[in-house]
């Protein structure tokens, strides 16, 4: 089982003019099992809600709660949420020069599981997953995400994913700057996650695109910080027809 | 072929000032001097001062099959083509040597095996004055190890006479004992079409101050110049490098890379290229790249550049120098991995690629291993250490 448990969290950032308020309040429960979206317009703190859960350090929890089965996040490292089963695919995966993929993902899978994979079955399991996404095995000898294209990184997060198999994953406008045919084979990896047992999934994303390809269990729409309206995958019907606009303060 | 070519035409930078044995054309240093104003000069050892002294560092050399070790007097280094000294611990260390040790790789042999040069000092009350003479003959292909370790006061003079069409890699590895002072000053004449590989590792010794300069004898010729060091506290590591690019289409390609961590540990890096009018279509890149990662370590970086044709095909450098980068440790800790062992990823990562390009398999490993020991030295010694130079950074 995993729940991922937000409680009227509260995120500011520091400005050269002071904090800056960003989530003012979000709450939202992942069941067992579910796939949440999260819509919204830019600049309505979406990825400060991913980045907040994964503990980036830039952004100061001011209130609130965020719980995974029970416990408490907030009070982790970063590491430790990763190994408490939290995963994070950015949207803007950082460059690690001269680490190997083949070396971060074993690395990666060692510390979460804290041993070392089997030597046979991880080399299968890390072709497998790279295949599957469309990457070539000499993908693994590669750097990090260095000279990588906008959507071999996407996939390359993807691949993670799959072999350190979290609980549940936050994808972060997972499909911005994809082709059709990526955005497919990105969509694929994800549902093939999702078919896992009890595994839970926020999907932040700016278009309703990806929904085609993922049907979420609910879809929240996320204005100036916090939720605006939450309701079922006809909701992203609605947004595709509308856009935002009727959430948005009228324009004076 | 021969070696010793007339003078080239002078060119009035501070860059490159003019070869001689002559001691009164190189005063003692007071310290305010261009090339002089990062080296803490006390620290020297009185090195400067030129005593003469019989002490020889131990030498133990493999050599390959057709490879010859043999000594030279300082006349005869000279005659065979011995590349005149530009500032004073090398005039000081021809005047005083004593005589040479001259290799020689002749001509198209191509070696398997590397040559191996161990030297190593007793005691820093050693002061020791080398002078060394390679001769790679032409289309040889050869790679040649020096390894200094132990103590003492060292000041060499070293030069590599590279053949047309040869091919040699060159390391230089300083793995001394923390008292060790060591002024080198390598210099490389690369033959036309040849191509040469010079790779300093510093780790070791109190105070390292070290050349690599690379001239061309003719067009086509290819210089690779590459760095890697570890300074530790207390510790002042120096490379100075000068691609003096006398020659057309010749390409001159420099990649230093250093980490720093304790109080007072002192990285330099100068890299000077002279592009000269008859070099057309040449090529240079250099780039120097620091790590620090600590709070009390500097790290001087200064690159120049000094052109006297526009008619080239490239020219640049870059020079960074950073603490750890907290999004490239945000993102390895998201992936569950410690912040220790992220530090350690980076680290072994930022070295990787030029560990790799070293092209000597026995060492790349045993400097991985080395690499990773400088930084576990850090995180036993001094944990609170990170914490502050991640503070700093924020």
């Amino acid at each position: 089982m995993s729940t991922l448990e937000i409680t009227d969290l509260a995120v500011s950032v520091s400005t050269e003019d002071g904090p800056k308020q960003i989530l003012k309040g979000v709450t939202l429960t992942i069941d067992d099992g579910q796939t949440h979206a999260i819509m919204g317009p830019n600049g309505s703190g979406k990825s400060t809600l991913a980045y907040s859960i994964a503990g980036h350090p830039k952004y100061e929890i001011t209130g609130g709660s965020v719980t995974l089965d029970g416990e408490d996040v907030l009070a982790m490292s970063v590491d430790e949420r990763a190994r408490a089963g939290l995963f994070l695919a950015m949207q803007y995966p950082v460059e690690v020069p001269g680490v190997s993929v083949a070396n971060f993902l074993r690395t990666a899978k060692t510390a979460i599981d804290g041993e070392a994979p089997k030597l046979r079955t991880w080399v299968k399991d890390v072709n497998g997953a790279l295949d599957r996404l469309n990457l070539d095995s000499t993908f693994s000898q590669r750097s990090v995400n260095e000279g990588f294209s906008g959507g071999e990184k996407k996939r390359h997060e993807i691949a993670q994913l799959e072999l350190l198999d979290p609980k549940v994953a936050i994808l972060d406008e997972t499909d911005s700057g994809l082709d059709i045919d990526a955005l497919k084979i990105v969509s694929e990896g994800v549902n093939r996650f999702r078919e896992r047992e009890g595994k839970g999934v926020l999907l932040i994303t700016h278009y309703t695109r990806i929904l085609r390809y993922i049907t979420p269990d609910v879809v929240h729409v996320f204005v100036d910080g916090k939720v605006a309206e939450s309701g079922g995958p006809e909701l992203a019907d609605k947004l595709e027809a509308e856009g935002y606009e009727s959430y948005l303060p009228v324009a004076r | 072929m021969t070696v010793t070519a007339a003078a080239p035409a002078r060119v009035e930078s501070h860059l490159n000032p003019p070869p001689s044995y002559d001691l009164a054309d190189h005063p003692a240093p007071t310290g305010r001097e261009e090339v002089w104003r990062f080296t803490p000069l006390k620290r020297l050892r009185g090195l400067l001062d030129g005593e003469p002294s019989d002490a020889c560092l131990e030498w133990d050399t493999t050599l390959p099959e057709g490879v010859t070790l043999s000594t030279v007097t300082a006349e005869e280094a000279r005659a065979l083509g011995e590349l005149g000294p530009n500032e004073r611990p090398a005039a000081l260390a021809a005047s005083l040597s004593g005589g040479a040790a001259l290799l020689d790789v002749p001509a198209e042999l191509e070696c398997d095996e590397p040559v191996v040069i161990r030297l190593s000092g007793n005691t820093v009350e050693d002061l020791v004055w080398g002078q060394l003479l390679y001769r790679i003959g032409a289309h040889a292909k050869v790679t040649i190890v020096l390894v200094h370790t132990g103590a003492a006061r060292y000041c060499a003079i070293s030069t590599f006479v590279v053949g047309d069409g040869a091919q040699v890699d060159i390391v230089s590895v300083q793995d001394w004992d923390d008292d060790a002072v060591h002024l080198g000053r390598d210099a490389i004449r690369v033959g036309r079409d040849a191509r040469v590989k010079h790779t300093s590792v510093s780790f070791g010794g109190d105070l390292v101050r070290l050349h690599a300069n690379v001239e061309y004898d003719g067009p086509g010729g290819e210089a690779e110049l590459l760095g890697l060091y570890f300074a530790d506290a207390g510790q002042h590591l120096e490379h100075r490098l000068f691609a003096d690019h006398n020659a057309p289409r010749t390409s001159s390609n420099v990649n230093y890379k250093g980490a720093l961590q304790g109080q007072g540990a002192h990285t330099v890096w100068i890299g000077n290229v002279l592009i000269r009018k008859e070099a057309e279509g040449i090529e240079t890149y250099e780039e120097n790249r620091n790590l620090v990662l600590t709070d009390g370590c500097q790290a001087d970086s200064v690159p120049n550049l000094e052109i006297e044709t526009g008619e080239i095909e490239g020219a640049g450098h870059a020079s960074a120098t950073a603490r750890f980068d907290d999004e490239q440790l945000f993102y390895l800790q998201s992936r569950g991995v410690s912040v220790e062992e992220a530090r350690r990823l980076v680290l072994h990562g930022f070295f990787a690629d030029l560990i790799r390009k070293i092209g000597v398999p026995f060492l790349e490993e045993q400097l991985t291993e080395t690499v990773e020991k400088e930084l576990a030295k850090n995180m036993l010694a001094a944990p609170g250490e990170f914490a502050s130079a991640l503070e700093g950074s924020a």
